[in-house]
């Protein structure tokens, strides 16, 4: 018999989470893990799609729901990657879980990247600590459409060379000659040999061409802070620079009031922002 | 629109055939000078002149707490159906309620559709009531004492007799169910309609200058007025309880004792409550009291109309009534829009 949500709603049901199961475990750093799933309906596996800077709703079977943005790229296709950072209540309880262990996953949710209006021009990502998960999928999706982009420049800072997120990924590019991967940490350790310092230190090592390159960053408040100063410095237009935010959140749709700030959700206006639109959003950062 | 006569002897017939419509609900009076929607049986039973429900319409589709999900380990979420099918007629809604669904009806539709919300919209008919207002009412200031759409008949009391305008084919159905219990309009009736709209129009006694008070607000971000706001409100959460256009909700799941099986529940929530921008690991986005009320203020009459046109406040009044701080929105308004004539009006008085 037909669901009355069928006969008499039509659409689907945005809040109805699809079995996902978890693939692959990848411990990272410190609490902090990659999970690669892969929905049990192949069909919907094909046809998941979403841009770079989008988010999932995961839940955890009778733990709850929580918001986390993606870490992998559309470009390659088949399996979803959560670069998971162990935080709350449901983060605990996926730590919890092994492979092959079911998941519920709704989504993609969020604007994310505007990666067609990025093509043609320089890519400058910035990313602190954690910040690193969602850049990846940008810095991943850039990867694979090479020519669709002009220089692509990837600055991240950690705390020290163990905090490190994608280290070994990250490791591979760096020797790449068509992504400038520039690497620093607070406090180095012998073997380090990336740059040491704050990440707004690594603006001297490159040359910019602020007309022609959208930066994108994401890190804590702090990150923001300094890098937010010295892309202005470098005449940086503010909607050419695209943050990633945080906020709490529940329905992912723009219903619940979360993460409601001014008359934009971050849920379905973000949560990528453009400096525009944070200095205009007062309690934005 | 078509518009008809209802003698007041008829009413009672009238609400009789309403019943093949469905399941009737009606204020009635509880306790002491309150009033709440409830399963009517009879005309007799309703109390037509009612000010305001203690809680607005929005909890017949949008429950203070329901089930959303039914979760099993091994079959995953199925969509809670439970009572859907249930057919209810809300006989005697104010304006302001009215609009205010009308509001809600914006929220849970655009690129997302609130299916759970508008498969019960979908089952239910609504018959308005005209309405006087009392000293809480600023419903003329919100453009929400007239109700242009969202009801399937709507009822103005002229006297002896109702004006009956009928807003929709179903509204028209249930006027054909007893055809003979109507009239056409009258010269007399149309007359006693614009008394009685001109007496309304008099008796309203608190006004909000709306024009551009989102610009206003925006001078005053930073007023002091909020860090007082916040050490009188005791965020509480009753004024986002019983307000008609508050939708914000909680999601949490309940595993049942076989560890198994269980519910994903949806219930009402707060901006004001202390966890309600709190993200795990312990940032809260709003942890100042000051902030949380601020957000309330501005979601409403400023981030609401960037969004959608208009305030989402409708002017019922219910929030200044349940307040125990006592905070009342419009004095909060007259504030913000002008601390010094609001002061000087005050400082006339003792003179």
């Amino acid at each position: 018999m037909p669901s009355p949500y069928d006969t008499l709603i039509r659409t689907p049901n945005p809040y109805q989470p699809r079995s996902a199961r978890i693939v692959r475990i990848t411990p990272l750093v410190k609490d902090n893990v990659l999970f690669q799933f892969r929905f049990e309906d192949e069909e919907f596996s094909r046809e998941f799609s979403y841009k770079p800077g989008q988010f999932v709703e995961l839940s955890i079977f009778g733990v709850g729901e929580c918001p986390i943005s993606i870490s992998s790229s559309p470009t390659r296709k088949g399996f979803l990657e959560l670069c998971v950072r162990r935080a709350g209540r449901v983060t605990n309880a996926l730590y919890q879980l092994k492979e092959n262990d079911l998941v519920g996953i709704r989504g993609p949710y969020g604007n994310g990247f505007p990666v067609a209006a990025m093509e043609n021009k320089n890519l400058l990502l910035i990313a602190g600590g954690l910040g690193m998960a969602p850049i990846r999928s940008l810095l991943n999706y850039a990867l694979d459409n090479r020519s669709d982009f002009h220089d692509v420049i990837l600055m991240y800072g950690a705390r020290d060379p163990g905090e490190v997120l994608f280290r070994n990924e990250l490791e591979t590019i760096r020797h790449r000659d068509d992504i400038k991967c520039l690497l620093t940490v607070d406090e180095a350790s012998s073997e380090w040999d990336g740059y040491t310092g704050v990440v707004t230190e690594l603006f001297k090592e490159v040359k910019l061409d602020a007309a022609a390159t959208y930066a994108a960053v994401c890190g804590p408040p702090i990150v923001y802070k300094f890098v937010l100063k010295e892309l202005l410095a470098q005449g940086f237009s503010k909607n050419h620079i695209l943050m990633s935010l945080e906020r709490k959140m529940k329905c992912g749709v723009g219903k619940c009031g979360h993460c409601s700030i001014g008359y934009k959700y971050t849920c379905i206006d973000g949560p990528i922002f453009t400096y525009w639109d944070a200095m205009n959003l007062r309690e934005l950062i | 629109m078509k518009v008809l006569t209802l003698s007041k002897k008829n009413a009672t017939p009238f609400f009789e055939a309403l019943k093949s419509f469905g399941k009737t609900y009606g204020p009635v009076e509880k306790g002491e000078k309150a009033y709440s929607f409830q399963p009517v049986e009879s005309f007799s039973q309703l109390a037509l002149d009612y000010k305001r429900t203690i809680l607005p319409l929005k909890k017949f589709f949008y429950k203070p707490c329901q089930p959303v999900f039914h979760f099993n380990k091994d079959s995953g979420y199925q969509p809670a159906e439970e009572d859907l099918e249930e057919k209810i007629v809300l006989f005697g809604v104010h304006p302001c309620d009215i609009n205010a669904l009308n509001i809600l009806d914006l929220v849970n539709s655009g690129p997302y559709v609130d299916n759970y919300y508008f498969v019960k919209r979908q089952n239910n008919l609504i018959i308005g009531i005209s309405c006087m207002p009392d000293e809480l009412c600023f419903c003329r200031s919100m453009s929400t004492d007239f109700a242009e759409t969202g009801f399937d008949l709507f009822l103005s009391d002229i006297g002896d007799s109702y004006v009956v305008r009928v807003g929709t084919g179903i509204g028209d159905d249930m006027v054909n169910a007893v055809p003979d219990l109507f009239s056409p309009i009258d010269e007399e009736s149309s007359r006693a309609y614009k008394d009685s709209s001109n007496e309304r129009s008099a008796m309203f006694q608190r006004y909000i200058e709306l024009s551009d008070l989102p610009e206003i607000m925006d001078l005053e971000f930073h007023s002091e007025l909020w860090e007082k706001l916040g050490e009188r409100c005791l965020a509480c959460g009753s004024c986002s309880m019983i307000c008609p256009t508050c939708n914000c909700y909680n999601i949490i799941d309940k595993l049942n004792l076989d560890q198994k099986t269980g519910e994903r529940i949806r219930q009402w929530d707060s901006c004001l409550f202390k966890d309600f921008a709190e993200v795990s690991g312990g940032h809260n986005f709003r942890s100042k009291r000051a902030s949380r009320v601020q957000q309330r203020y501005l979601h409403k009459q400023q981030g609401f109309v960037e969004q959608y046109g208009r305030p989402s406040c409708v002017g019922c009044g219910r929030c200044t009534m349940v307040c125990p701080a006592k905070i009342d929105i419009v004095e909060i308004l007259h504030t913000i829009r002008g601390e010094r004539n609001h002061r000087r009006r005050k400082s006339d008085r003792r003179r």
